[in-house]
């Protein structure tokens, strides 16, 4: 302020990133997401992955599963995290019913059995039509309870899940025939938003099967740090975001590609989605450079003014 | 607050982006569904002197427009797959909503707080609903009256033992005396049942927290500071040796670190304070890192929304492959 009390404008381009708008930046944010989706939707062009350790351990703990093991899936999420966890259920799905393995769905998110369906339908009935529903794969749906479901299944599987999505009988369903624990799944994949999830399925069911279980799992970014520590100990693969969908995917459909077929576009959701994600973080790293140099040029004016200020005062 | 002018010209842009999209190419924001035919064959029950029957009805599915364009050309008469008004509804409300929500990035307004107390008060309704479905139907009435909830919703359901019965009618009492924090004179009561539920999760949580956190956690912590990884020969392999070593070192010496700067009983004076200052680090290295993956999860969020918005209601763009023939020739048009 002069010492009419009036505000000095700023001019210039340290100026202008002072008085900038946020809403600005929003939409600066929504070009850089539009954009890419934009250009990736029309042109059907995805970038490149290389998949990370955790990524590829992922996906060879259940290419190392012997033909028709049973995998118990647990879809802990709803839609509002399927923006990022949906591929990489897509992928998780497609990659089990390739190799044959006898898969088993659960869900302790409300939602979580009809993310199931839903990706049953996408995956399993449209391209593995060979597979039939009680023999090879089973919906047992949503049950409430958290940790206690868990607990219960250490114990008695049929007790934590007595019927299937269908309403039949868990104990008369040909895919578990034999089942009484959750241990005796060789395989557990969780894909998890939050609570319950990945973190509550390592403390209350792996800790205690004695590693009888291995577990992977695929989850949200916020959640993924959490996760780290696990893994590779008690968490034998991490999907970390969808940058670990994207990975994992890539892997999936470089396995499963037929000759020189293109992959449909159903398997490519996480791959697409890298696209707005590096507009998004370029967009942000400008951001933060700028903001940097704004925040530096403020803290020398203040120091220059102080310095002046001081001199003034001095006797 | 106005408008500012750049404000203006964005909106009339996206406004008119939207209404060009809307009366160019081959439509948008429609959706087609399928007929399917279902039966089932319901067995003879000698019990209830019924016999068998089969049970048929029509399920309608959704399908991609290229489905009803391709339907349409071989037969126009056709009525297999049809245009739906509700599920087309149904999509307004959802790109109306997402748009709504998106606008308090601007600022707040009426279409915002609609659209937040619609969201609140379903999923609090898709709670209440669901907990009384699959927990009090057939859990509690499951166990205490079975035959009135066979007779009524649930043929299917299978007998409890007693020990279940005698677990829910406990349930029952400690669900009664909680809601009794509703009553002005009586709500002390409620603290027995929340002390049990405390006491039962702190039991829970106590024991795997000390199993897979504490125990496993400084089990996995244990790691040698020179790891020799060896290649396809058997013979010690430099590189991988080296940085397999200094990830274990790192990790040894974060954990030391981070753990000296919570040590409080010391001052972090000298070798202890050099510590700590790294452990700082690691901290705030561990932040950036979760803050990171949060960005990007949020990104991808909002990416799906851009998606449904440019996918299912403007047709703008065809990933999947489910129109091919309206998106491009709406480039065409353009």
């Amino acid at each position: 302020m002069d010492g009419r009390g009036r505000r000095q404008v700023k001019r210039g381009f340290i100026g202008i990133l002072e008085r900038l708008d946020r809403r600005w930046i929003f939409l600066a944010m929504a070009i850089a997401v539009a954009g890419p989706i934009i250009y990736i939707g029309i042109t059907g062009k995805t970038l490149p992955e290389t998949a990370t350790p955790a990524a590829r351990a992922v996906f060879h703990a259940i290419e190392k599963l012997p033909a028709g093991s049973r995998v118990l899936l647990s879809f802990d999420f709803d839609p509002a995290s399927g923006g990022e966890l949906t591929p990489m259920a897509t992928s998780l799905v497609r990659q089990c019913a390739a190799r044959g393995h006898k898969l088993v769905f659960i869900a302790l998110w409300p939602l979580g059995a009809q993310m199931a369906d839903d990706a049953i339908r996408r995956v399993i009935t449209a391209d593995y039509p060979a597979l039939v529903e009680g023999r090879d794969y089973v919906n047992l749906g949503y049950q409430a309870g958290n940790e206690a479901v868990m607990k219960v299944m250490l114990t008695d599987f049929v007790k934590a899940f007595p019927k299937t999505r269908e309403g039949m009988a868990t104990g008369a369903v040909p895919v578990l025939s034999g089942v009484t624990r959750v241990a005796d799944f060789p395989m557990l994949i969780t894909i998890s938003a939050g609570y319950p999830g990945a973190k509550e399925w390592v403390q209350y069911v792996v800790s205690s099967s004695g590693g009888k279980i291995t577990m992977v799992t695929g989850c949200t970014g916020v959640q993924t740090p959490q996760l780290y520590p696990y893994y590779p100990g008690q968490l034998a693969g991490l999907l970390g975001a969808i940058k670990g969908a994207a990975e994992y995917e890539s892997l999936v459909n470089a396995t499963l590609a037929k000759g020189d077929a293109p992959t449909p576009p159903k398997y490519l959701e996480a791959q697409r989605r890298m696209g707005p994600q590096l507009g998004a973080h370029i967009l942000m790293v400008i951001l933060i450079i700028l903001g940097n140099i704004a925040f530096f040029a403020q803290k020398r004016e203040r120091a220059a003014g102080g310095g002046a200020a001081g001199a003034e005062a001095r006797p | 607050m106005k408008l500012s002018r750049g404000w203006i010209v964005v909106s009339l842009v996206v406004a008119a982006l939207i209404g060009v999209r809307a009366f160019t190419g081959g439509g948008m924001g429609r959706v087609y569904v399928k007929s399917e035919a279902v039966s089932i064959d319901v067995p003879a029950d000698a019990a209830k002197g019924t016999a068998a029957t089969k049970v048929e009805w029509t399920a309608w599915a959704q399908v991609p427009p290229r489905v009803y364009k391709a339907a349409e050309a071989t037969n126009p008469a056709q009525t297999e797959v049809v245009f739906s008004w509700g599920r087309t509804i149904g999509l307004w409300i959802a790109a109306f909503f997402t748009l709504a929500i998106f606008s308090f990035l601007y600022r707040d307004n009426p279409a915002y707080r609609f659209t937040e107390a619609v969201i609140v008060g379903v999923s609090a309704a898709y709670a209440m609903v669901l907990g009384f479905w699959e927990t009090v139907v057939p859990k509690l009435l499951g166990a205490l009256t079975p035959d009135f909830v066979k007779g009524w919703v649930l043929p299917s359901l299978s007998d409890q033992g007693p020990a279940q019965v005698v677990a829910m009618c406990f349930a029952l009492v400690l669900g009664v005396l909680l809601l009794m924090r509703l009553s002005p004179k009586g709500g002390w009561i409620s603290m027995w049942p929340l002390a049990f539920i405390i006491g039962v999760t702190a039991g829970l949580k106590i024991v795997s927290h000390v199993e897979s956190d504490l125990i496993a956690q400084s089990v996995a912590t244990f790691k040698p500071l020179v790891a020799f990884k060896t290649d396809a020969t058997g013979a010690v392999a430099a590189w991988p040796t080296v940085w397999a070593s200094l990830a274990n070192i790192l990790v040894v010496a974060g954990v030391l670190c981070c753990l000296t700067y919570f040590f409080f009983s010391v001052e972090h004076k000298g070798l202890v304070g050099k510590g700590a200052r790294v452990g700082i680090w690691y901290l705030m290295i561990t932040f950036g890192a979760a803050f990171g993956f949060t960005v990007m999860g949020r990104v991808a969020l909002l990416a799906a929304r851009v998606e449904f918005l440019f996918d299912d209601w403007l047709w703008l763009i065809d990933p999947a492959g489910k129109r091919v023939v309206e998106t491009m020739s709406m480039l065409t048009a353009w």
